[in-house]
């Protein structure tokens, strides 16, 4: 028997040496991890800051409203990049319209209906390799085969077949990230649904998309970011170093934004240069208004959801 | 009570609901016959055959891993959610053999819902919580009402009443699975699987769901998993024993009205289990 009236034993409770190493080596960790964001984040803030200070000197409104680049343009200080903006977001906007619905569809296949079978695994590998893939490959590909497909006049070299190529690019990317959203889903929540006599369909339709949405939107962001900066793949495939107008329907030819400023760098004059780091400008303003509505979208979506 | 003086272990004091009266099964609305259940090459059940009474508890006891939750899952086939489950033998549901290829697993779950271990209320309000699965199933009547009186049954209205619109899982857990109880009834489905509801919950919590159980009997068939003998002795009419054969194979050792199964075993490792000795 316990003595219930035994007096209480004080004791001391010293830090004891094992914990001041796990402690120290905690404090390095931590340290560490400090010093790589701080790395990242100033290598990143002095690529702004000196594109900035290059840019700021031609900044105006010509560059959102005059669709001429050309050395004289340039020179009077006069050139814009209207085409590459409307071309750039034409692109974005065929690529998402192709890659966003069937992606987040072959996500949702090989996570909540494929059976585990070669066929789905042998699906899955190449899904994952296909993000492996240097971009200019898409670019040959959109050229071999949309290109062709839609005749090697006008029409090839449309932003169709542009637009389509970078949906393919971007495509495995969103796949992968929806598949690790609904992998993310609790199991638990599709039993319960399950068990009130619901449908696959309407489990994944009204639970588990909901609940993974966030992250799939996630990955959609960061794939249509990338889709707006390429530059090899959309060359490969048709784009045009320069396109006297606007393009104003899928059909057309254009030329991107990021392959405009690529052109501008090439030029001899002094002004070239500030044009060019002034067209970045434009494009991260672009990326950061694109990002901007996609984040709008995850936030509304993820009201939805009450965790 | 039945037990002997030289018994080393604790009887259960079974307080029967029917004291003294002859305790009676009702006829059946589930069959298992010779129901084996496997998980790819691993036998986890073997050739269990028992009844589940009509509009009365069902208790499902015995040691962990014996194979209670395979078999209840079984009975609305829920097992068809786990990569390699395969159920052999034949479970008939009001006659009808559930696993025959012409019958949706679907229609099965409606008729037969299930309350899981760990409360998993959707991450949606209260009352959409209720709502949804009644939806789903084609409920085209006024939500409001529906919402107030399935929690009502669930003896929950009171406590949720001015926050419906709040997440089911800003609840408590023992509210959560009230609630995961109340969504179950709002489909009103005829038989309720219950895997150790109560397995989560404070001894108040429980015994409310105990309670509630004891309720919902009158209108629902209800089959429950739990390791609580005194719980299992408390509600239950039937009591089915499982335990693990020599092969680690699950297998069902005696289905009996619950006040024999407690007082009078027919199998001597009933007794022991029931009385503590098991291994
Ligand atoms: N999804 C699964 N995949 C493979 N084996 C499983 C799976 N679920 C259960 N098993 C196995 O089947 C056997 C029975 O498991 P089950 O969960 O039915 O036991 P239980 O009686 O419910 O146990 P507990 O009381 O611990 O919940 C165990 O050997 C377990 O390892
Ligand atoms: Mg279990």
């Amino acid at each position: 028997m316990t003595s219930i009236s035994a007096p209480p034993v004080r004791i001391a409770l010293p830090t004891s040496p094992q914990l001041q190493r796990r402690k120290t080596i905690g404090a390095i960790w931590q340290a560490v991890f400090i010093a790589a964001t701080v790395f990242a984040a100033l290598v990143l803030g002095t690529l702004l800051v000196r594109i900035f200070v290059q840019g700021v000197g031609a900044l105006d409104t010509d560059l959102f409203t005059q669709r001429f680049i050309s050395n004289a343009a340039i020179e009077r200080g006069e050139a814009g990049y209207l085409t590459g903006i409307v071309s750039s977001l034409w692109l974005v906007l065929i690529a998402a319209l192709f890659s966003i619905p069937v992606g987040i569809g072959a996500a949702i296949y090989l996570e909540e209906y494929a059976p585990d079978n070669w066929f789905t695994r042998v699906v899955q590998i190449n899904v994952s390799n296909l993000s492996g893939v240097p971009s200019v490959v898409y670019g040959l590909l959109g050229l071999g085969v949309l290109v062709s497909f839609f005749g090697n006049d006008f029409l090839g070299r449309s932003l169709w077949a542009g637009g389509i190529t970078l949906g393919l690019l971007i495509l495995p990317v969103i796949i992968i990230a929806s598949q690790e959203a609904l992998r993310a889903v609790p199991l638990s929540l599709r039993q319960g649904a399950f068990a009130l006599g619901a449908t696959p369909w309407q489990v994944t339709w009204h639970h588990v998309l909901p609940a993974a949405m966030s992250g799939v939107l996630t990955g959609t962001i960061l794939s249509i970011s990338r889709a707006l900066g390429e530059t090899a793949p959309v060359l490969v495939a048709g784009a045009a170093l320069f396109v006297s107008n606007v393009p104003t329907s899928p059909g057309a030819t254009y030329s991107p934004l990021p392959i405009q400023v690529f052109d501008a760098l090439g030029r001899p004059q002094a002004e070239a240069k500030e044009f060019a780091a002034a067209g970045i400008i434009v494009m991260m303003t672009l990326l950061i208004a694109l990002n901007l509505i996609a984040i709008i979208l995850r936030e509304r979506a993820s009201r939805r959801v009450r965790w | 009570m039945a037990a002997t003086a030289s018994d080393p272990g604790t009887r259960i004091n079974v307080q029967t609901r029917s004291a003294g009266d002859q305790p009676t099964l009702n006829a059946p609305i589930i069959t298992l016959r010779d129901v084996t259940i496997s998980y790819g090459s691993f036998d986890a059940v073997v050739g269990v055959s028992c009844d589940i009474p009509e509009h009365q508890i069902t208790a499902m006891i015995g040691p962990s891993g014996c194979g209670k939750s395979t078999v209840l899952r079984s009975i609305n086939r829920m097992n068809d959610l786990v990569q390699g489950a395969r159920v052999k033998g034949k479970i008939e549901y009001h006659g009808v053999d559930i696993n025959s290829p012409s019958i949706d697993p679907v229609e099965v779950r409606k008729r037969i819902g299930m309350v899981f271990q760990k409360p998993n209320p959707f991450p949606k309000s209260i009352s959409e919580n209720i709502t949804w699965g009644a939806q789903i199933n084609g409920f085209k009547g006024n939500k409001k009402e529906l919402v107030e009186s399935t929690l009502r049954r669930a003896a929950l209205w009171d406590e949720v009443k001015d926050k419906l619109d709040q997440s089911g899982l800003s609840l408590s857990g023992g509210q959560q699975q009230r609630l995961c109880i109340a969504r179950t009834l709002a489909v009103n489905p005829d038989v309720i699987l219950m895997d150790e509801p109560c397995s989560a919950l404070d001894p108040i919590s429980t015994l409310r769901i105990e309670e509630l159980m004891r309720d919902l009997a009158k209108q629902y068939t209800i089959v429950v998993v739990t390791h609580n003998m005194q719980q299992a002795a408390r509600v239950s009419d039937q009591t089915i024993f499982y335990s693990l054969s020599e092969k680690r194979q699950g297998m069902l050792i005696e289905a009996s009205p619950t006040q024999q199964l407690f007082t009078k075993p027919r199998d001597q490792r009933t007794e022991d289990y029931i009385t503590g000795r098991f291994g």
